[in-house]
């Protein structure tokens, strides 16, 4: 069943709307997480002028659901919400939200940190990037299979 | 007993633009994912060069991602591709 709490969308998204939305009328919350991830113009020295994204469908929703079941078996949180962009995205655009509630900052923190990580390399999206010298697909990183590996979790990607 | 199976093969990003979108293939009963990659590679040419065991390839067992020693079944749905970027 899906949870409702991963949206993958075309257009941008607001983040004090999203984070509003998330609270609610929730009295218990006493920490709000939130991370934001943008387009970079400059990538591995090459300046990027459009960036696409492309997705798997059903499987993301179903692979940010699992990952977000496990950061509740993990962490002591109380909402979430993921909300990742697709299509073609500029230098400076929004791509990505994930948002936590939680009575702690402790929790909060960690949890949004670890669904990023974990978002990284386990969620079924590609980058392609338009350049001056043509389009390219962005290679994987290793260094996020590292920062999922932090976790306790041995899942590689790029390696 | 049913000895073959027809399971339905997607492709995304770089190897969607050089294998096409999704096709259907006919398998022995019980065959894995790795032996679903083989038959794939076994075809040569974009198959042959793509899926070959020297590049960074990950699949996905209706919409899980797998491991080549899972058993596929009938109906199911397999995808390749490479690795993710997301974020």
């Amino acid at each position: 069943m899906p949870s409702g709490a991963v949206t993958i969308q075309q257009g941008d998204f607001d983040l004090s709307g999203e984070i509003a939305a998330l609270r609610g009328d929730d009295v218990q919350v006493g920490a709000v997480a939130s991370f934001v991830g943008t387009v970079r113009e400059r990538s591995d020295g090459s300046r990027v002028s459009a960036m696409e994204l492309e997705h798997y469908p059903g499987m993301t929703e179903k692979a940010i659901d699992a990952m977000i079941d496990e950061a509740r078996r993990r962490f002591d949180i109380r909402r979430v919400r993921v909300v990742h962009r697709v299509g073609v995205l500029r230098p400076g655009d929004q791509i990505v939200l994930v948002a936590v509630t939680s009575g702690h900052r402790h929790d909060a923190f960690q949890a949004c940190e670890f669904l990023m990580d974990y978002l990284k390399t386990q969620a079924p999206f590609w980058k392609k990037e338009t350049t001056p010298d043509g389009e390219r697909w962005v290679d994987a990183r290793v260094d996020d299979d590292a920062a999922l590996a932090r976790w306790g979790v041995q899942m590689g990607n790029a390696g | 007993m049913a000895s073959s199976m027809r399971v339905r093969v997607r492709y995304f990003a770089s190897l969607r633009e050089a294998l096409g979108e999704a096709e259907s293939l006919e398998l022995a009963a019980g065959s894995t994912v790795g032996a679903l990659r083989d038959a794939l590679i076994g075809r040569g040419g974009e198959h042959g060069r793509l899926l070959a065991r020297n590049r960074a390839v990950r699949c996905a067992l209706d919409q899980v991602m797998a491991d080549e020693g899972d058993v596929l079944h009938d109906g199911a749905e397999v995808a390749f591709f490479p690795p993710v970027t997301g974020g």
